[in-house]
């Protein structure tokens, strides 16, 4: 590709008088007027292109991005699965474009159905008694379920609980969630195998707690093996059980959150059920509770009224309102086309043959990486860096060397555990050769570091960029096509 | 095997070898450590995997029962044109299916054009930065209420004028309770925000910041001339919440004197699909971006001396911050960045004005037509408006009958607001056929 | 003559009359690595002691700033605007916020450099 020609802005490909769209000339009979005080002033800078430049730019642009079509992503905590086609394409097919959120119930009863189909299944998969859908994105969800749960508190009449409990290595939207919703925040550490330090956790545990929140799978893929104990450790003294459904994949077909004791949980659909990231969005992070807690559930809400028919009503339990509707609706229909498509066999598949994948990974690399804690992983396992430290590479370096041997990186420096956090995450949807190929990039990387440290450290090179300055983006910021022309 | 392996590629050779190397028999030997009586004792009851044939059937009956309506209705959402080449970019899957940007090197075709996207936000609100947008024009408000308390010391009240949209309004007020922020609603006076009674909010002290919108909940497009000299002599941040696409013509909230603005950018010709995905924009003077929550794309220069866009200022984020993170949003709507960056990009400025004159002209045609029928009375002649207005049906004619009688029709004629008020709007999607319909409809109840 | 107290958090106040210099130490300074920005309080400003008056950050962290002793704002640096990075070069001199130090009996309470040298042993 000739970067030269095709990199530019689009701001930089404007030529005066270009256009690229097309308006009708309806004549409505009345002339346009508007008072030169509320007007602007000054006109936007905006890109003056014709459609096929437009088309060329952002065509050639995407090209200068991995998506999972692309290829291998095992990013960590991320489930970056395949994203079906047919789920897409059935966007479309569900008549939802032109309907406005305010149009009668009536009118948008397929949308409503899609709508509740999907909160049942949720219910079911998760083991719990209600969700709400309308939660943008996993940490939108997150903030959901805890002002479910102060709602829950406060109206009990019990208003000393002022702390979330969150294991310390927990994402960080666990404890800035909690923070937004009001609570302090209290770490709870870890074992040495990752797990939550159970006597830690009871040490912390009083009627000042409102609740722990937790993944199960951890971050670091490890079963929290003592959650019947945490659990009625948790609800002894009255507080909530959280989970973060982050890592929600491997348990497909295996257990359920509400079996195991959680209140409150929330799902990443664009994890778990193979909705497209996009880039950062947009996501979807439905929050399902236990029986008695649905009355706290955000407004708007779905329900099936006495005729039979959906509808959406607002009603004063609510803990708030988190949006301006009923959320990122088309993710849903790509989620419910998901679980209609892997029927009960297909997902309860799905979560082994995840788990089955890590481990896979895990096994074949542990002699060249350092595996700080050992055993079967589920979905996803942390490396902490290579396994001889004493050649200077970094895991930085070994993701940049990925780039270049045509892998996205996994995820790095986190969870906070380690030093040299490497989580790595395949999901189901790969294939032995795929992984056969990454392990033998993985374990490249790793005779190189001995054998030849700075090729690694120098890496990436086949990239469309290398080695951005990220300190001086940070230091000077230029945000702004402005900016960077007054530069 | 059944259909569903058309995503897992593992053979039964592939599993037992893989096993093998894992130390394991079978699939459930990985799961030894989840506990007996948790396991899940019966399947979920979804059914069996259904084909994509089957699936399309059902998503064609289910699709059956929508009935999307000639739009007159607007209250936030808009029903704009979106040219065909939208949506063929943002389907492309190299967009699609990548995850937030967090290897650069890999990430240039989404960093660029969401710092295309935060030029032309800053550009369209007249304000200096923009982050990579968040979920929809309530949340971004919700974000700039938090903004501007985090930026006033010890003061923690936020005056929000009562001519905001009732959902903003609702959701700013579940974010500001658990933090300890008191919003107070500044009255209205004829439909606009009482300026009068700003200042003497203003003047009771410990106010952070100061939340308006425009046009307002009932299209009204408010005069604040001086408005922020006023609230920045009580040291608070003037917030304005716009529809994008009206600041194609309308006086910027950067010309107006604000600090932050702030809504929705579902307008950019972004489909109405029922309520989402849409697009909360959020901009600021560049004095505050460091306050300013979500992703940011910065501009720099990689090794070989090439331009290169990163994501930049981190350490305001919930991944280093944690619980002291300016918020707890970890994404933002990604791919209606893109929708928003090829909209602009495709209409221009000039596009952009021609939307909101036929828009205008159309709403103002509706509005002449509809009091034409001596049935309905606009009910703020006093107050310019763009593209929505209020009227007020004249005894004994409702709304309610209005909205029935045109859904009967397959037009849906607007929001009710309050007991006699129907809030209308109009786009260039509306035709003068369209308009003609509707009025001949009132005409005849 | 001028005698430096420090904080566990590792800001240090070098105190002079009534006045203190508050920075970070060379240990933070080193741990942060390239000071990408320093958010900083406006003169006038009054803080308790122990109470968090900014921030600073490199690209990879970030960490709020303690007061050491309660005091009022005379000061800040503005240098630090332009380049945060001072604060990388010579942490001590490259003070944030000057202040008026209201009750000079709060820094017995504060490590002195003997004791900070000990306290930096026992990190790790």
């Amino acid at each position: 590709m000739n970067n030269k020609l095709y990199s530019p802005l689009i701001f930089e490909k404007s030529h005066k008088g270009r256009k690229g769209y097309s308006l009708p000339d309806y004549d409505y009979g009345v002339e346009f007027e508007l008072p030169s005080s509320l007007r602007r002033h000054t006109a936007p800078v905006l890109p003056e292109v014709d459609e096929p430049t437009v088309v060329r730019h952002y065509t050639n642009s995407s090209t200068n991005n991995f998506g999972v079509d692309s290829g291998f992503y095992p990013l960590g905590s991320c489930t970056m699965k395949y994203n079906p086609k047919v789920n897409e394409a059935m966007v479309d097919v569900a008549n939802v474009a032109n309907l406005h959120p305010l149009q009668p119930a009536a009118t948008a009863a397929g949308a409503l159905e899609i709508y509740h189909s999907l909160a049942s299944a949720l219910c079911r998969i998760g083991g719990m008694a209600e969700f709400t859908l309308n939660p943008f994105a996993g940490a939108h969800g997150e903030y959901t379920g805890l002002m479910v749960i102060r709602s829950y508190h406060l109206d009990r009449g019990d208003e000393t609980r002022t702390k979330v409990l969150v294991p310390d290595s927990a994402h960080g939207t666990n404890p800035a969630s909690a923070a937004m919703a009001g609570f302090d925040i209290v770490e709870v550490k870890s074992l040495a195998d990752g797990t939550i330090d159970v006597d830690d956790l009871v040490s912390k545990l009083d009627n000042t707690v409102a609740a722990l929140m937790m993944t199960n799978p951890n971050t670091i893929g490890m079963f929290e093996h003592s959650i019947p104990r945490i659990a009625e450790a948790v609800h002894a003294v009255g507080a909530l059980l959280y989970y973060d459904g982050a890592n929600l994949n491997p348990m497909l077909g295996v257990a359920r959150p509400g079996d195991m004791g959680f209140d409150v949980m929330h799902i990443n659909l664009h994890k778990t059920f193979s909705t497209p990231h996009g880039g950062g969005g947009p996501g979807a992070g439905p929050v399902g509770v236990r029986d008695g807690l649905g009355k706290y559930l955000p407004n708007p809400r779905v329900v099936r009224g006495a005729d039979g028919l959906l509808d959406v009503v607002f009603d004063d339990t609510a803990c708030g309102r988190m949006g301006a509707w009923l959320g990122n609706f088309t993710v849903y229909i790509k989620a419910l086309a998901y679980i209609l498509t892997m029927g009960d066999e297909g997902l309860a598949m799905a979560g082994k043959l995840a788990t089955l994948n890590a481990n896979y990974i895990m096994n074949s690399l542990k002699s060249l990486y350092e595996l700080p804690v050992a055993g079967p992983c589920k979905h996803e396992f942390v490396f902490d860096g290579l396994k001889d430290k004493s050649t200077g590479v970094t895991t930085m370096n070994v993701a940049k060397a990925l780039l270049d041997r045509g892998f996205h990186a996994p995820t790095i420096y986190f969870p906070l555990l380690f030093h040299e956090s490497l989580m790595i995450e395949p999901t189901e949807t790969e294939s032995r050769e795929t992984l056969d190929s990454f392990i033998a990039a993985m374990a490249d990387i790793a005779l190189t570091a001995s054998d030849n440290p700075q090729a690694v450290k120098d890496a990436p090179l086949n990239t469309p960029v290398v080695h951005p300055d990220e300190d001086e983006a940070a230091l000077n910021p230029i945000v702004t096509y402005k900016e960077l022309c007054a530069k | 095997m059944t259909d569903f392996n058309r995503y897992l590629p593992h053979t039964a050779e592939d599993i037992a070898a893989m096993l093998e190397r894992c130390g394991a028999r079978t699939l459930d030997d990985l799961y030894a450590d989840v506990p007996r009586e948790l396991r899940l004792k019966k399947p979920y009851g979804i059914g069996k995997p259904m084909s994509e044939p089957e699936l399309e059937s059902l998503f064609r009956q289910i699709g059956a029962l929508n009935k999307p309506m000639t739009c007159f209705a607007g209250a936030g959402f808009y029903h704009h044109y979106t040219p065909a080449a939208v949506g063929a970019i943002c389907s492309r899957s190299e967009f699609a299916t990548a995850y937030t940007p967090y290897q650069p090197e890999i990430s240039q075709g989404t960093l660029q054009y969401i710092f295309e996207y935060q030029s032309m936000m800053s550009e369209l609100t007249g304000m200096d930065a923009s982050n990579a947008s968040v979920y929809d024009g309530a949340t971004a408000t919700a974000e700039a209420m938090i903004m501007s308390v985090a930026s006033a010391r010890k003061r923690n009240r936020v005056l929000i004028s009562s001519t905001l949209s009732p959902a903003v309004a609702q959701v700013l007020s579940t974010y500001a309770v658990p933090r300890g922020i008191i919003l107070e609603v500044i009255p209205a006076h004829h439909g606009v925000t009482d300026r009068a009674e700003l200042r003497a909010m203003l003047g009771a002290g410990d106010v952070a910041g100061v939340i308006l919108q425009q046009p307002n909940y009932f299209g009204i497009i408010e005069d604040w001339e001086n408005i922020a000299d006023d609230i920045h002599a009580a040291k608070a941040l003037m917030v304005v919440n716009a529809h994008a696409s009206t600041l194609g013509v309308l006086r910027s909230p950067g010309e107006w004197g604000a600090d932050i603005a702030c809504g929705e950018a579902q307008s950019l010709g972004m489909p109405l699909n029922y309520g989402g995905p849409y697009l909360g924009y959020l901009c600021c003077r560049k004095a505050l971006l460091r306050k300013l929550p979500g992703r940011i794309v910065g501009a720099t220069t990689d090794a070989r001396g090439n331009r290169a866009f990163v994501l930049t200022l981190q350490a305001r984020e919930q991944h280093i911050r944690r619980q002291k993170a300016t918020s707890n949003i970890c994404s933002n709507q990604g791919i209606m960045t893109l929708h928003a960056a090829v909209y602009l990009s495709l209409m221009g400025e000039a596009g952009l004005r021609k939307v909101n004159e036929l828009s205008c002209c159309a709403a103002h045609a509706l509005a002449k037509a509809l009091a034409g029928t001596g049935r309905l009375a606009l009910r703020y002649p006093e107050h310019p408006f763009l593209n929505e207005f209020v009227m007020d049906t004249v005894d004994p004619l409702t709304p309610q009958a209005i909205i029935d009688a045109a859904a009967a029709e397959g037009i849906l004629a607007g929001v009710p607001v309050g007991e006699n008020g129907l809030m209308l709007a109009a786009t260039e999607m509306c035709t003068p056929h369209d308009i003609e319909r509707l009025t001949n409809i009132v005409s005849n109840l | 003559m001028a005698k430096t107290y420090y904080l566990p958090s590792h800001e240090y106040i070098t105190v002079e009359g009534d006045e203190g210099r508050v920075g970070i130490s060379e240990y933070a300074a080193s741990q942060l690595g390239a000071v990408t920005y320093v958010d900083m309080p406006a003169e006038g400003d009054t803080f308790d002691a122990g109470e968090d008056f900014g921030a600073i950050e490199s690209r990879k962290a970030a960490s709020d700033l303690y007061m050491p002793v309660a005091g009022e704002i005379i000061a800040v640096n503005e240098d630090l605007e332009n380049d945060p990075r001072l604060i990388n070069n010579d942490p001590a001199n490259a003070w944030i916020v000057k202040i008026r130090i209201s009750d000079p009996s709060e820094l017995d309470k504060l490590m002195d450099a003997d004791a900070y040298r000990m306290y930096l042993t026992t990190l790790h």
